[in-house]
């Protein structure tokens, strides 16, 4: 087993390292205070190639491994984990299944812009009493002619009204239920496709999050994605790839918290000392450090298996359980580390903790991952050895 | 358009401290960077070949591990780059510098401009731009904000202390940068990352570039270092301005007298 970063992995993990000093630090704070999504930075991104990363070259990307796109995500999200979910969002849910199920026109029409770093994507599935349960779709697609016809709304849109491209999901016929479901590729613009609410959120205030709204939205029959009915398994699979985003999220996230709580425990002076010659810091930063190790590693793992081609689904979902839940203790104990100080909004682990928070609960909550966990180790007595 | 742009990796001397015994610059664990007026080189050289299309090759005198630096700048957009590199370089001041990078410019043959920044921030001689455009017999503009290309003239702001002038120049032409506003260098992209990776640096040794061995190296380099020190902190001047100049003799007198002077 190696674990060193190959050149590629290397020079694209600085890359998005020098991106987040030089172009995210100075003004996060300031946009996470006003809620800014600011698209300007997000072009900027898109202009640097990190949404093409994992792409082949045909499709505008820079063809480069799983692994690569996952350290930007990290590395991004160590300043603006805001910026890490718009990215992953644009990669992993948005262009991914296209990528998977796409066919060559929708792949040269829809993905090559969002490789390139010209469009924004996003994906609709939660709907208000459809989350976890997904197949309680209220949204409609009735085949007319030549094209479907949308009608319904979707809620907690990353990337909402930015994104110029979604991936949407509506019952195509209901009394198959899960099966039922279809997957569509649709436009900003389209005639009746307008947004919602604009979610007011705890943590996350450099993304943006809406409510997509469809009335009577006609959708050309090229854009259906893969085939009618098979819009379940486009949504899980691509969900079991933007897991290892938000995972890799959370380790940012994590790893922001600690690297904020070694520094501050060294300037802090109390009894004459820096608080970092006491011990029960020194044995917090310690346990830190052990969790974002082990959490790193399930990350990359997950990662290395879907470039691989390999199953990755348990994989994925260990990671953004465990990855999410080490970025909830991590910050919670950064904040302690910084005591009043770090509660309040002039110290950047009070955003972190807030930002945290999020990655236990979207593209599955923790539960739904342990669900998943559970599943996959008990469907089989096969599988089942005895050490 | 063939341009060529002269690099240099140095310390990043935000970093570098010295050895308060010896007097040398403690390099041990800092980090090497492209010399930043020479990204300003390359911006400028990288807008031109937007502009008008051209060929951008890179070049720098080094050790092997100038490759970092040069592969930095083939990530920003640059389409070739050659490391100058051979034990015979070893030890060279500004002038056998600039007689190596001349000898490797004229291996490159048919070059239109020449780029570099407008010093180093290590040695801070500003001295090799000029002595290559010397060697090449072309012509040099020193200290460049701003540059226009019409037909085989160039039109330049050139940077002085009280202003700037502008000037015309036939090409072939070696342009020296400063920090300038319009050459904020690029960002690298993914891509770039990506094909700097698989790039072939090709390593050029003395005999490559045909040059004179005389000239290059420890044996062509007329000036020796004899001592590297921190020179003391100047204390700031002050300006006294009162309002008659009895009362500015009389301040100035009582100030000289404070220090011993008078």
């Amino acid at each position: 087993m190696d674990f060193e970063l190959t050149e590629d992995q290397q020079s694209i993990q600085q890359l998005a390292k020098e991106f987040a000093e030089q172009k995210l630090a100075s003004t996060i704070a300031e946009r996470d205070e006003k809620h800014i999504f600011d698209r300007s930075l997000v072009n900027e991104m898109g202009d640097v190639g990190f949404n093409g990363i994992c792409f082949p070259e045909t499709y505008g990307g820079a063809g480069g491994d799983y692994l690569s796109y996952i350290l930007a995500v990290e590395e991004l999200s160590k300043v603006d984990d805001g910026m890490g979910i718009t990215l992953s969002v644009n990669v992993s849910l948005c262009a991914g299944p296209i990528m998977a199920y796409g066919t060559e026109e929708q792949k040269q029409k829809y993905l090559r812009p969002i490789a390139e770093g010209k469009h924004v994507g996003a994906f609709g599935l939660t709907e208000p009493n459809a989350g976890t349960d997904a197949a309680s779709q209220q949204t409609v697609a009735t085949l007319e002619g030549d094209h479907y016809v949308l009608n319904g709304s979707k809620i907690f849109i990353t990337n909402g009204n930015e994104a110029d491209t979604y991936v949407v999901f509506a019952m195509t016929d209901r009394a198959k239920k899960f099966r039922g479901i279809s997957a569509f590729i649709l436009e900003k613009g389209m005639p009746g496709f307008s947004f919602g609410k604009k979610e007011s959120k705890m943590g996350g205030h450099t993304s943006i999050t809406t409510e997509l709204v469809f009335h009577d939205v006609k959708v050309p029959k090229e854009n259906l994605l893969g085939k009618e009915g098979e819009g379940f398994k486009i949504a899980i699979s691509t969900l079991d790839a933007g897991r290892i985003g938000v995972a890799a999220q959370a380790l940012g996230i994590a790893e922001a918290a600690m690297a904020h709580a070694i520094k501050y425990s060294k300037e802090r002076v109390q009894f004459g000392k820096s608080i970092s010659s006491f011990q029960v810091i020194g044995f917090k930063i310690a346990d830190m450090a052990i969790k974002i190790d082990a959490a790193r590693f399930l990350v990359y793992r997950a990662a290395c298996l879907k470039n691989a081609g390999k199953p990755f689904s348990k994989e994925a979902a260990m990671a953004k359980a465990y990855a999410s839940d080490v970025a909830m203790e991590v910050t919670t104990e950064a904040v302690q580390v910084y005591g009043g100080y770090g509660y309040t909004t002039d110290y950047p682990v009070e955003r972190l903790m807030r930002n945290a928070k999020i990655t236990q609960i979207y593209e599955g909550t923790n539960e739904v991952q342990r669900m998943v966990i559970a599943g996959e180790l008990l469907k089989d007595k096969k599988k089942i050895t005895i050490v | 358009m063939e341009i060529v742009v002269c690099i240099k990796q140095v310390p990043d001397t935000t970093e570098v401290k010295i050895d308060p015994v010896t007097n040398t610059l403690i390099r041990q664990g800092v980090p090497s960077i492209v010399n930043p007026f020479d990204k300003n080189a390359l911006e400028a050289a990288l807008q031109l070949k937007d502009k008008y299309g051209a060929n951008v090759t890179v070049i720098s005198m080094g050790p092997p591990q100038a490759k970092t630096a040069l592969k930095e700048c083939l990530s920003m957009g640059a389409d070739k780059a050659v490391l100058i590199s051979d034990r015979a370089f070893g030890g060279a001041d500004t002038l056998a510098t600039s007689n190596a990078l001349a000898a490797s410019i004229r291996k490159i043959g048919n070059v239109d401009m020449v780029f570099c920044g407008k010093q180093a921030i290590d040695g801070d001689t500003a001295q090799v731009g000029p002595e290559t455009a010397e060697h090449l017999g072309i012509a040099q503009a020193t200290y460049v904000s701003r540059i226009d290309i019409k037909g085989d003239t160039a039109t330049v702001d050139r940077e002085c202390e009280d202003g700037y002038e502008v000037i015309e120049v036939k090409l072939p032409v070696l342009i020296s940068v400063i920090k300038a506003a319009a050459f904020e260098p690029r960002f690298p992209t993914v891509k770039g990352k990506m094909k700097a990776n698989r790039a072939e640096i090709a390593v050029w040794s003395a005999a490559d570039v045909k040059a004179d061995e005389k000239k290059i190296g420890l044996a062509g380099s007329p000036t020796r270092v004899s001592k590297i020190f921190s020179p003391p902190r100047r204390v700031q001047g002050i300006i006294i301005n009162e309002p008659t100049a009895k009362e500015n003799v009389t301040v100035l007198l009582d100030k000289l007298a404070e220090a011993k002077i008078v």
